[in-house]
């Protein structure tokens, strides 16, 4: 029983810890006063509304859903078919390959979106929404090898050889065949790689220039200070982020 | 035979082909812009960009200026008290997870528990920036109850709560993923032969579970030490990371020599972390 308590208490105080912000700042979204601190004052929207009469706010939604698009389109494309072909061939190096492609993961971001930059600058290649696309595939190409590969296995191999034996060329085989075998593994890559490019800051701060994405967006809107409207900003995000990750779960749960 | 040979080859072909954009990615836009960097961090700033002339002065300036170095043990001083901190607070609330709550309710208390993994790490920082501000929701309970109010905002602890939450969470997945992994086998026989449950716990479940720590402390590390976003908000300017200082080359000064140098020191502290942890994993007895 004393066991029981401590156990609960414990978990109480750690989900207080974990929640604590959360509540903190969709609560102050709803503030009817100028600042998001307390007293509460009572309920208003007006905050949401002010985020979604905001043109720049709107604009760097849209960049940020394009690139997130974008961006885990590419990567989903490259991580399947090498998870593909290095799944289904004894290649000598495979194992080099592997290591070359997921070495990314194991990066700073910083040092990713530096890299990037001082190669822009030297090749001349201006800054804009396609270099921060191109930033989050370097990220997000690893991830989405790395779930189609744990995804693959003998019946797929099997399914593959016996379409193939049936006169199937090879497109129409990975299209018709490999593709919806791992379905929810491609969704649910599709759907991470989606929240991670979402929400990334520093790669998008380094190689973005006029047009930005939202985290950057967000940045030069924490200058001006506490605000509700940044709380509300933050609401919105953190629940498109949560569904995305909702989404791909249940993907994969399918799959078990 | 022939035949046979042939679909081999013909298959080690459609793989390299599969393999190679993925790879080319990998090439031009990762070790190209690497490799570019290491190089880059030889050259040296001007007032106009850089000029090549191959020299290690980024580094020794790195060892000479306090300013830097001291950005580099600031940023070692965090992530270490993060790391152990986590680990602290994530451990029990992973066993209570794995031992004490039913088995099916086992999955809905650790999503729970992860839920504000994914609200944007930029959003977050600002959340705690709140929490913590002066007159933020801390100091208005501190003050309801009649208690001395705490300065936290903008401050090495306010970066340390904000870091340590987020990580406490990773911790919990990853050190729950160890523990359910555990035969329970093992306890039984320990029991068995008298053991106590302070003791099945120090000899048997804690050093099981030990490599699955130290992953997840040194996943802690490595995306602790390269964050800018945290300690730029929540840190007030003072006692920068290192992060803040490759920034601030990148920015104010303009400086990307510099700046990749830092990078390559940051590259250089992870590695170190991690040989640290290959090291202490194959060692005997673990």
């Amino acid at each position: 029983m004393i066991r029981f308590a401590v156990s609960a208490t414990y978990m109480a105080l750690i989900y207080a810890f974990i929640f604590l912000p959360v509540y903190v700042l969709v609560l102050f979204s709803f503030q009817d006063g100028r600042f998001p601190i307390p007293p509460f004052k009572g309920f208003s929207l007006r905050w949401h509304q002010a985020v979604l009469s905001d043109g720049h706010l709107m604009a760097a939604l849209g960049h940020s859903f394009v690139v997130a698009v974008l961006s885990s389109a590419v990567s989903l494309l490259l991580g399947f078919l090498a998870a593909r072909g290095l799944a289904h061939a004894r290649l000598r190096g495979a194992g080099v390959a592997r290591g070359l492609i997921t070495a990314p993961l194991s990066v700073s971001y910083l040092v990713i979106g530096l890299g990037l930059l001082a190669s822009f600058n030297l090749a001349n290649v201006p800054l804009s929404l396609m270099t921060v696309t191109l930033g989050h595939v370097v990220i997000n190409a690893p991830l989405c090898f790395a779930i189609c590969a744990s995804a693959m296995g003998a019946p797929q191999l099997a399914a593959e050889r016996a379409a193939r034996d049936l006169g199937a060329g090879e497109i129409r085989v990975m299209a018709l065949v490999t593709a919806p075998m791992i379905l929810p593994a491609l969704v649910a890559a599709f759907l991470l790689s989606m929240t991670f490019s979402w929400d990334e800051f520093i790669i998008a701060f380094l190689l973005s220039r006029f047009d930005v994405t939202l985290p950057v967006e967000l940045w030069s809107l924490l200058r001006s200070g506490l605000n509700p409207k940044t709380n509300a900003i933050g609401s919105l995000v953190f629940l498109v982020s949560a569904f995305a990750v909702l989404a791909a779960e249940l993907a994969l749960r399918r799959r078990a | 035979m022939s035949r046979a040979l042939g679909i081999e080859a013909r298959d080690r072909r459609r793989a390299m082909l599969l393999t190679a954009p993925a790879l080319v990615w990998t090439l031009v836009f990762f070790v190209l812009p690497f490799a570019l960097m290491a190089a880059i961090s030889l050259w040296q700033a001007t007032a106009t960009g850089m000029i090549r002339t191959w020299s290690l002065d980024n580094y020794t300036a790195f060892f000479t200026r306090p300013a830097y170095l001291g950005a580099a043990l600031n940023s070692i001083e965090i992530t270490v008290t993060v790391t152990v901190l986590s680990v602290l607070l994530a451990y029990p609330m992973a066993w209570i997870i794995a031992e004490e709550v039913p088995r099916r309710y086992q999955r809905l208390a650790l999503t729970l528990a992860v839920i504000p993994f994914w609200t944007s790490y930029i959003v977050r920082s600002y959340a705690w920036s709140l929490v913590l501000s002066r007159k933020g929701v801390v100091n208005d309970w501190l003050a309801g109850w009649g208690l001395p109010l705490l300065d936290l905002a903008n401050s090495r602890a306010a970066v340390v709560i904000g870091f340590t939450h987020f990580f406490t969470m990773l911790l919990v997945l990853t050190i729950y993923a160890s523990l359910v992994q555990l035969p329970p086998n093992l306890r039984r026989a320990a029991a068995d032969l008298g053991a106590g449950p302070v003791a099945i716990f120090r000899h048997v479940v804690l050093p099981l579970t030990l490599p699955g720590v130290m992953v997840g402390a040194f996943l802690t590390f490595a995306l602790c030490i390269g964050d800018y976003v945290t300690p730029q908000i929540l840190g007030g300017g003072k006692d920068l990371a290192l992060p803040q200082l490759v920034m601030l080359q990148v920015g104010r000064r303009a400086d990307l020599p510099m700046a990749s140098a830092l990078s390559i020191v940051l590259m250089a502290l992870v590695t170190l972390a991690y040989l640290a942890m290959a090291r202490w994993m194959k060692e005997p007895g673990k």
